[in-house]
């Protein structure tokens, strides 16, 4: 396999952006990408989209978004892993660029989600769960995700606090990233007193509907060298599945696809949790972070929530999680959400987050994590400053 | 929603059947062709058990299209008898009183109504059981 590394990234603002199409977004994030790497050409592109046919009835992406980025007859793939579909996207483009089928390739993410309305969204959403056996009961994602809280407070003891405290300490990140669609702090007032949607899930315990892009470069570390670019190299990547129905799991406080593709990219890193000095992670709904990072064995089940509340994860933390506001300040159109992941990580390792947001301490090491429905599928990949 | 869609699943919607294979005796509901347990691809069918006790649930309030007009509605998971585990919506109770090891029968109920074709799509619900 051939050494990769990231040499370019672009995303446009997220939110409810009326007078842009979902081409619209795609191109302005691919050019971002493009004239950030410095590349000339692009030998095929990797494009995350969970459902633009249930949201704007447009599919065959790979011709649409190749035609409007001015790369007639380029290899063109759409990727779907519902909500992790962006991460996937990454996945494929860097395994493609490791194993010499293409030198430069594009990895785009794109969603947009507020041409129909928020019924509809939540419809087209529910698709990445059990359509007949989930779906047609009436379960919707905070509902899945709901159903996870309770079990899990009913297990461990976690609180109400520990929920809120996920969705203020991203609120205060995201307050400093100008592409976030809320870039506003909360309290825990205002999260504990938000409209309840599934509970115990408040509306200020869910990642918004957003629209956006983000699109990053992959090639070889060789000609990434060619380039002066800084050197964001691609450690480990790993990739895993699971029962796609909640109640069809063993435990559902746990997400075990995330604990196997984190082995996975932590064995090809030939590195460790506690290598790593930050991760971007997929808070969908403040219960997922906490869960997640027990999955990831950054603590142990059960602990998570209480390091949340004594600020282990902020950016003045031990660990600081989703430095960019995560999918709940920053915004979640699904499938760019894997890609705007790694946007905000090598910005990180390049020294250049933005409004006071970056990491003291010239941080070396980022996880990134992206899940797609209730946990059935999972990426995780270890970047490193090389 | 195609009548077809609907008519293919009644066997485990209107009857709750499953599959109990022959070499583990892993029970998957609904049916598969392969157990995720074993690799075994024989199974003999069994009815699951209509008791079972409540793991854990959430009121929905935020509804899909088809669900509206049915919102604030609980949903849940149950572990049956057989350790059998499955999704649906608690109903014929205060909402605000389903407590999670709550015990719970399934009945037989409407579950939706599709609006454009007007077909009317049946299945189990969770009672709970004092009711």
């Amino acid at each position: 396999m051939r050494d990769v590394a990231v040499v370019g990234v672009g995303m446009t603002k997220f939110g409810e952006i009326w007078e842009k199409s979902l081409r619209d977004l795609y191109v302005e994030a691919a050019l971002a990408a493009i004239d950030d790497a410095g590349v000339d050409h692009l030998d095929s592109m990797q494009i995350g989209c969970m459902t633009s046919g249930l949201f704007v009835g447009q599919e065959h992406l790979g011709s649409l978004l190749a035609d409007y980025l001015g790369q007639r007859n380029l290899a063109a793939t759409r990727v779907e892993s519902a909500c992790a579909s962006g991460g996937l996207a990454f996945r494929q483009a860097f395994i493609e660029v490791a194993s010499g089928m293409s030198d430069i390739v594009m990895a785009g993410g794109v969603e947009k989600m507020t041409d129909i309305g928020g019924d509809g969204a939540t419809y087209a959403l529910a698709a990445a769960a059990d359509q007949e056996y989930e779906v047609f009961h009436g379960a919707t994602f905070p509902g899945l995700y709901a159903l996870m809280a309770v079990a899990h407070m009913e297990k461990y003891g976690t609180t109400r606090g520990m929920l809120s405290a996920v969705s203020v300490k991203n609120h205060h990140n995201g307050s400093m990233n100008p592409f976030a669609q809320y870039p506003f702090k909360v309290t825990p007032e205002q999260v504990e007193s938000s409209v309840m949607v599934a509970s115990p899930l408040r509306i200020l315990d869910c990642s918004p509907i957003t629209d956006g892009g983000a699109a990053v470069i992959l090639t070889t570390v060789d000609i990434a060298k060619k380039l002066g670019k800084p050197i964001i190299k691609i450690l480990g990547s790993g990739h895993a599945t699971d029962m796609i129905a909640l109640h069809s799991r063993n435990d559902i406080t746990t997400l075990e696809a995330t604990s196997v593709a984190a082995a996975q990219a932590f064995k090809m890193a030939g590195k460790t949790i506690k290598d790593m000095d930050f991760a971007e992670v997929h808070d969908c709904f403040t219960i997922a972070e906490i869960i997640v990072m027990e999955s990831l064995g950054l603590y142990e089940p059960g602990k998570a929530g209480e390091a949340v509340l004594n600020g282990e994860t902020g950016l003045e933390g031990s660990f600081p999680i989703n430095t960019s506001g995560g999918l709940k300040s920053k915004g979640h159109p699904v499938g760019a959400t894997g890609v705007a992941q790694m946007v905000e990580v090598v910005k990180q390792l390049r020294g250049q987050a933005e409004n006071g947001r970056q990491l003291k301490n010239n941080p070396k090491t980022a996880l990134t994590q992206n899940m797609g429905g209730s946990g059935g599928s999972t990426v995780v990949h270890i970047l490193e400053v090389a | 929603m195609f009548p077809s869609r609907i008519w293919r699943d009644c066997k485990h919607r209107y009857r709750l059947e499953a599959g109990k294979c022959t070499k583990c005796g892993k029970i998957v509901f609904p049916y598969r062709l392969i157990c995720p347990e074993c690799g075994h691809r024989e199974f003999e069918k069994v009815i699951l058990p209509d008791t079972g006790k409540l793991l854990t649930y959430s009121v929905i309030r935020v509804a899909p299209s088809q669900f509206t007009d049915q919102a604030p509605y609980a949903i849940g998971i149950a572990e049956l008898e057989n350790g059998v585990k499955l999704l649906a919506q608690i109903t014929d109770c205060d909402v605000d009183k389903i407590k999670v090891g709550m015990e719970i029968r399934i009945e037989f109920r409407r579950i939706q109504t599709d609006s454009h074709q007007g077909v009317l799509s049946y299945g189990y619900k969770f009672v709970p059981k004092w009711y």
